[in-house]
């Protein structure tokens, strides 16, 4: 049985039908909140973050105009909310937590046993990039987000999508050479 | 050597590698992109390692969790309190301006034609919704509910997915209604109320159901029943 489309549930939602809203909910609110935690970098703030996205979809369905996917839209709204929160914190906290995320693998009493463990490495090193490194391999490798899209959540040209796709892939390699992985690239 | 001999197309082609691995190019990319793959083994080197980052990225976004069920709660009972305050406008409001752009853009032959063409299809609408709720139910009253008798006046209502058995009760206590029959045989779970043992002047009826309708916690749906 093919289910209802989005954009037919948008439609339910601006004529004010909570079930559609429900069902919408019931489609997104996971990817939503993983793509929000992986830049506020809190359960807590992320979960409130999510509630106001679809707050604003119940808001604005009536707004929406089918130009991009329901869930690309949802996803800008997403990142405006996570940028909005993230700029409410200090800069200072920032930092901190990003350079607490990036942690020393000689330091680490398991090195020895993770360095033999590539892919825990890369999932390490993933979370060390930049919220703005973050958000991009999010959206290509886990939201399946084309360049147009990606162009669209994060309001930038589609070469610089592409651009940044690189060097946030760039970064990444950095990072796993420094913790001893030398992938041949770039 | 079969790499791709212009380094420019090369680079073109290798910055379209991580949306290759999700499946999210346009089918002409996708095939320049798998040609230039068969043809560049450094490339295709390349490509593994973006593979290598795909699967990794996923496996880490599926290790976040979900939110609990604590950001629903709080999700509808915003829109709760929303809607209590300043019930939204249906969107058939948006409908009507596009037909009077669509007719405003006919001839005035096509638009008498068209008006009357409207008028017979609003009429027969009328008609099927009323012949939907004058029909009788087949379905005899199920237990617990009041005899289903014909004194009094009484509404068909649809109450919404997410009211709760407690929700029911209260609204129908605090209306002094009952519920004598349903679901009746006219689809959508419909349910007769009784909204008062005698029959009350047609203006009151209609001020009761609307009063229900802006219940929108536990009311989905809700008509005079005659």
């Amino acid at each position: 049985m093919q289910s209802t489309s989005d954009e037919v549930l948008i439609g339910r939602i601006a004529n004010g039908d909570r079930l559609a809203m429900q069902v919408l909910y019931a489609r997104y609110h996971v990817r939503v909140f993983r793509f929000v935690v992986r830049l506020v970098r809190d359960d807590a703030v992320a979960e409130d973050l999510i509630s106001e996205v679809f707050l604003d979809v119940w808001r604005q369905a009536g707004r929406f105009e089918g130009r991009s996917t329901v869930s690309t839209w949802m996803l800008a709204i997403a990142r405006f909310k996570a940028l909005s929160a993230l700029r409410r914190r200090l800069d200072g906290e920032l930092d901190e937590e990003t350079a607490s995320a990036i942690e020393d693998p000689a330091d680490d009493p398991g090195t020895a046993l993770e360095k033999k463990d590539k892919s825990t490495m890369i999932r390490k090193c993933l979370l060390g990039l930049s919220a703005e490194h973050r958000e991009i391999i999010d959206l290509v490798y886990y939201h399946e987000k084309s360049v147009g899209e990606v162009a669209e959540i994060v309001g930038i040209p589609e070469n610089t999508v592409k651009t940044r796709m690189f060097y946030a892939r760039k970064r990444l390699a950095e990072l796993l050479k420094a913790a001893g992985i030398e992938r041949g690239w770039p | 050597m079969n790499a791709i001999s212009k380094e420019p197309e090369r680079h073109e082609i290798e910055a379209l590698l991580p949306w290759h691995a999700a499946g999210t190019l346009s089918r002409r990319d996708a095939d320049r992109v798998e040609q230039a793959l068969a043809g560049d083994r450094e490339l295709a080197r390349r490509y593994d390692l973006v593979r290598e980052e795909l699967a990794e990225t996923i496996h880490l976004n599926e290790t976040l969790g979900a939110p609990s069920a604590r950001a629903m709660e709080k999700l509808f009972a915003a829109i709760d309190a929303e809607e209590a305050r300043a019930p939204r406008r249906q969107r058939q409001f948006d409908l009507g301006s596009r037909v009077s752009e669509f007719l405003s853009k006919l001839t005035p032959r096509t638009l008498a034609w068209s008006a009357t063409a409207a008028a017979a299809a609003i009429l027969l609408q009328a008609a099927v919704i009323a012949a939907v709720m004058v029909k009788e139910p087949a379905t005899p009253a199920g237990p617990g509910l009041a005899s289903a008798s014909t004194e009094g006046s009484f509404a068909v209502v649809r109450f919404a997915p997410q009211a709760t058995a407690n929700d029911i009760t209260n609204f129908l206590g605090a209306y002094k209604a009952t519920l004598v029959e349903g679901p009746l045989n006219m689809g959508g779970q419909l349910y007769r109320i009784r909204l008062s043992e005698t029959k009350l002047p047609k203006d009151e009826v209609g001020k009761i159901v609307r009063q229900m309708q802006s219940e929108s916690k536990v009311v989905g749906f809700i008509a005079v029943r005659e």
